[in-house]
């Protein structure tokens, strides 16, 4: 390709970054600014009885004690099934009591420790196989209308049918069945949680924000403001934001607070979690029981697949009870089976509540299909690899769930991960050291979750040839910051360092759906295209106005300067017509005289002429696009073509586990991905390395646990994150398909790095031991149990 | 009880009002406005926090103030040249891509300084033993190890190149 920018490893544009200048939430102050804090319930299920707020509120520097008693009831959350301050009773031990505002972040928590709440016990639910039984303890007596509930089990029943099971049962040589268990697992950003929250003498809210979904979370605030009484609106601003992972995808409980205490003081009030309720009271990834039963026939084609999920929902609802939107995608298209049938349930209980994490749901859904993938091929007695090949995603298929599959190049990813982990010598010897082999498959163009799934994006050029692209994406670590610059210097003639980014205002910036469901390149990239042609074909007129007659000024004066200079006989009319031209690296130039430097001009030249030209005449530089693509939402059964591509994958582990300790230690990985195309080969892989490690640390090392509705290890010190002495040496493999629905032929690869480790490690575990761990993670006690309880 | 003490940071002297109960973190962070050092933890997991205290690595956010009195405190804000050029070693983060969201980067930095004003030239053990109180949910390590490594390959460079003037 004759790109000059797109598919090469150019540095990052992040020197704020390595300055210690960029301010994150944790480095920004306002004047008068004031510190609020939240108190927790200290119970997980109970009446309040009493709120005593007295002496909180007598406290010298306390300037807001806040509780369900004195704010308006006003519901928030996805369900509605949540008042910000909780009045009538605690369902969680995150559960938010009281709050205060303070000039001092120590003022604050002596303020919460001030505070008296009594309460009465009530019976309470943690398993959610429990709490789904007739006559376990109601979590909420009514939903958000005040119709009263019978059950625990959520109004969210996600359901998906195709084909005819029963016919791909009879159809079976082999079926299996099984169970398996996933935990909560936490996105643990490096950065907590925070938010400052002030109100202007108009009632309007200005809310500095992390979020990753800048125009959903000012429409739950404007909503939020709406249901107070309060006539204002909100204008949200994000600042450098310390990683995401999904966790910030939803409007937190905490900002809600922080909004009612700012209105309350009419001062900015910043909330900032320390690490403790970071672990505590986000919502991390939802734990599931999946059972999964699949068939193939004596060939080893797939017959039929029938999933159960059972989601341990907590105490309210966030995006975590929407994941199996996500799931039914691996469930009905991880390789081809004709015939499906899937249903989930989310079920309160008293336990924390979850929102998304990095996958949303697929992780969980592979998990439990890859393991189960590999019991049929053991029962069918076919090679995992060759199983999976057999039965392998082809391009240009439409799956039994309406996806429609463009470019998949599943196949050539399973061939790498075979001859690189030298699979054939070492698969099936079940002597402590063992091969394992999972797939994935992901949206790799957006995902039309809403109505819409666009982006928004003004470019803008100004007379010193600086190219501004306005989004309304963000930017949390992944490198929007680098690609935009990439594609925008592509698409409009200019170098990379030539263009700026604003971003973060909702005020200024362009609608956007949001930075969720690895789709910001895919729709940033589209909207450049569009932009960025635009850009192209003004500037190129505007130059076919102004150039001759630049051209011959700057001819006529270099002769008068210099009297050796000739005019060259050129003919300037061709510069009047804009199809003779073209820009590139910021000049524009006679496209049948590339190289001749008396015939190009810098853009800027050219855009301050026009800007310079006397009264109502002069003229600008500034393109929009709005890309909403061709994808669709799901229909009532649960069906229709969710993105505009998909991406594949396959992940290969060999490992040698430890006898003695159970230590599962990984030898090789190969984590082979179709990505459309690589942008920027550099981040691609850092894609790869960072959701790799993170999905083999939810395999092997990652579980809040979770006792009696209580976080047992909130700290980085029990809560095991890999580290950098973790060795995992990853061979990331690019494949690169070039997807004709993809700018610049590229596909999403923000997540789907994180769906397949767990499985292929937990393959690989089970090939090396000869026994399956069905529960993550796979730690080395749940290891060393297996070894031993192997021989009977 | 409020006490007073002195001591350098980035080359400057400062002298600072303190409880003695204060980490370092807290010192540099509201009372000095040198908000590069991160709070990940408070807890001394995490080393968000880290700067060199006499060429040492510690984590600030446990480190009591009182102990830096007379010393030498370098932060990543001090790594900038007086002509505003990057560090090798900040350039180095950007080339091999070390940085994702940046929260981790400054105590990444500080702690690969520490590394590599001891060990010049580190195998990819050394580099990740190093790092390994330095957590970074973002990289996966890889990119943040080619850094450092290819960090050391420009001061190498660099002091090759000064040696070759003098
Ligand atoms: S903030 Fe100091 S180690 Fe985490
Ligand atoms: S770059 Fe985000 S935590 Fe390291």
């Amino acid at each position: 390709m004759a790109e000059q920018f797109v598919g090469k490893s150019h540095p990052r544009f992040d020197a704020e970054k390595v300055t210690g200048k960029a301010r994150f939430i944790n480095d920004i102050k306002a004047p008068r600014m004031l510190y609020g804090k939240i108190l927790y319930s200290k119970r997980p299920h109970a009446r309040i009885t009493h709120i005593d707020t007295s002496k909180a509120e007598r406290l010298q520097g306390v300037r807001a004690v806040l509780t369900g008693f004195n704010t308006p009831d006003v519901r928030v959350g996805f369900l509605g099934d949540q008042i910000a301050l909780k009045r009538d009773k605690v369902r969680q031990f995150r559960d938010e009591v009281a709050a205060v505002a303070a000039i001092n972040e120590e003022i604050a928590e002596e303020a919460l420790e001030l505070i008296r709440v009594e309460y009465e016990d009530l019976p309470a639910v943690f398993d959610p196989i429990e709490a789904m039984k007739e006559g376990a303890p109601l979590i909420h007596e009514v939903d958000a209308r005040g119709k009263p509930r019978r059950n625990n089990i959520l109004p969210l029943p996600w359901k998906l049918e195709a084909g005819d099971v029963q016919k791909g049962r009879s159809e079976s040589a082999f079926v299996v069945k099984d169970t398996f268990r996933t935990t909560w697992v936490h996105q643990v950003c490096m950065g907590t949680s925070g938010c400052i929250a002030e109100f202007d003498v108009n009632n309007n809210l200005q809310f500095i924000s992390v979020t990753n979904v800048p125009f959903g979370g000012k429409d739950r605030l404007d909503m939020f403001l709406r249901n107070l009484g309060i006539r204002g609106s909100t204008r949200i601003l994000t600042p450098y934001v310390g990683g995401s992972f999904g966790s910030k995808l939803d409007t937190d409980i905490y900002e809600f607070i922080a909004v009612l205490l700012a209105w309350k003081t009419k001062c900015p009030v910043k909330i900032l979690f320390d690490r403790l309720e970071e672990f505590t009271a986000s919502p991390p990834r939802q734990p599931i029981i999946g059972t999964v039963e699949q068939g193939c026939d004596k060939d080893g084609r797939l017959t039929f697949r029938v999933v159960e999920m059972i989601l341990d929902n907590g105490a309210y609802t966030s995006w975590g009870a929407t994941t199996p939107s996500v799931m039914m995608v691996p469930i009905s298209t991880l390789y081809r089976v004709p015939n499906i049938s899937f249903r989930a349930t989310c079920v309160y209980t008293n336990n924390i509540y979850a929102q998304a994490m990095r996958g949303y749901g697929n992780p969980q859904a592979t998990y439990v299909v890859e393991q189960s993938m590999d019991q049929l091929a053991v029962e069918a007695g076919i090679d995992p690899i060759e199983f999976r090949l057999i039965n392998a995603n082809e391009p240009n298929e439409t799956s039994p769930m309406g996806l429609k599959i463009t470019t998949c190049p599943m196949k050539e990813c399973l061939e790498e991960v075979k001859t690189r982990l030298d699979w054939k010598k070492k698969q099936g010897k079940h002597d402590g050291h063992g091969v394992g082999v999972a797939c994935f498959l992901h949206v790799g163009g957006g995902a039309r979750v809403y109505r819409s799934d666009a982006q928004g994006l003004i470019l803008k050029v100004d007379d010193e040839g600086k190219v501004t692209a306005i989004t309304g994406g963000t930017d949390q670590g992944q490198g929007s910051e680098t690609i935009i610059r990439q594609m925008v210097a592509e698409a409009t003639g200019f170098r990379p360092q030539d263009v700026n980014i604003f971003q973060g205002d909702t005020e200024i910036c362009p609608w956007d759906v949001g930075t969720h469901a690895s789709r910001h390149a895919f729709m940033v990239g589209h909207a450049i295209l569009m932009a960025g042609a635009q850009v192209r074909a003004k500037l190129l007129a505007m130059a076919s106005t102004w150039m001759g007659q630049l051209i011959s000024r700057n001819l006529q004066k270099k002769a008068r300067q210099d009297p050796d200079f000739k005019i060259p006989d050129v003919d300037l009319s061709l510069l009047s017509n804009p199809e003779n031209l073209d820009i590139s690296n910021g000049q524009i130039f006679l496209k049948s005289d590339p190289d001749n430097k008396l015939l190009r001009l810098p853009v800027a030249q050219i855009v301050r002429s026009a800007h310079m030209v006397g009264t109502g005449r002069g003229e600008m530089i500034v393109a929009e696009a709005f890309y909403d693509p061709p994808n669709e939402m799901l229909n009532a059964e649960g069906k229709g073509n969710l993105s505009c591509c998909y991406t594949f994958g396959a992940h290969g582990v060999e490992v040698q586990v430890d006898q003695e300790t159970g230590q599962v230690t990984i030898l090789n990985y190969v984590a082979a991905h179709d990505v459309g195309r690589a942008i920027n080969p550099m981040l691609v892989k850092g894609q790869i390395y960072g959701a790799t490690i993170m999905g083999a640390g939810y395999g092997l090392t990652e579980e809040m646990q979770v006792n009696a509705g209580r976080v047992m290890n909130p700290n980085l010190l029990d809560y095991k994150l890999l580290t950098a002495k973790d060795k995992i040496p990853i061979d990331p493999v690019i494949v690169e398909p070039i997807e004709p629905s993809g700018p610049f032929g590229l596909k999403g690869i923000g997540e789907p790095a994180c769906v397949p480790a767990a499985p292929a490690i937990a393959n690989a575990v089970a090939d090396a031991i000869g026994v399956r761990i069905k529960d993550l993670p796979l730690s080395p006690e749940k290891v060393l149990a297996a070894i031993k309880g192997k021989g009977r | 009880m409020r006490r007073t003490i002195r001591f350098t940071v980035n080359g400057d002297p400062v002298e600072v009002e303190v409880q003695p109960h204060w980490p370092l973190l807290r010192v540099l962070r509201d009372e000095l406005e040198l908000t590069g050092a991160k709070m990940g933890c408070g807890e001394g997991e995490c080393g968000a926090c880290t700067v060199l205290v006499d060429g040492k690595p510690i984590n600030s956010c446990i480190y009591p103030v009182l102990e830096a009195e007379g010393k030498q405190v370098l932060t990543i804000e001090g790594l900038v040249s007086s002509e505003n050029e990057l560090h090798p070693i900040q350039q180095a983060f950007l080339d091999k891509a070390g940085v994702q969201c940046g929260f981790c980067t400054p105590g990444m930095i500080m702690s690969a300084k520490a590394l590599l004003d001891m060990n010049p030239n580190p195998t990819e053990d050394e580099v990740r033993h190093a790092l390994a109180g330095n957590f970074c949910r973002c990289t996966g390590y890889v990119q943040i190890v080619e850094s450092v490594r290819h960090a050391a390959e420009l001061l190498l460079k660099n002091a090759k190149q000064t040696g070759a003037g003098e």
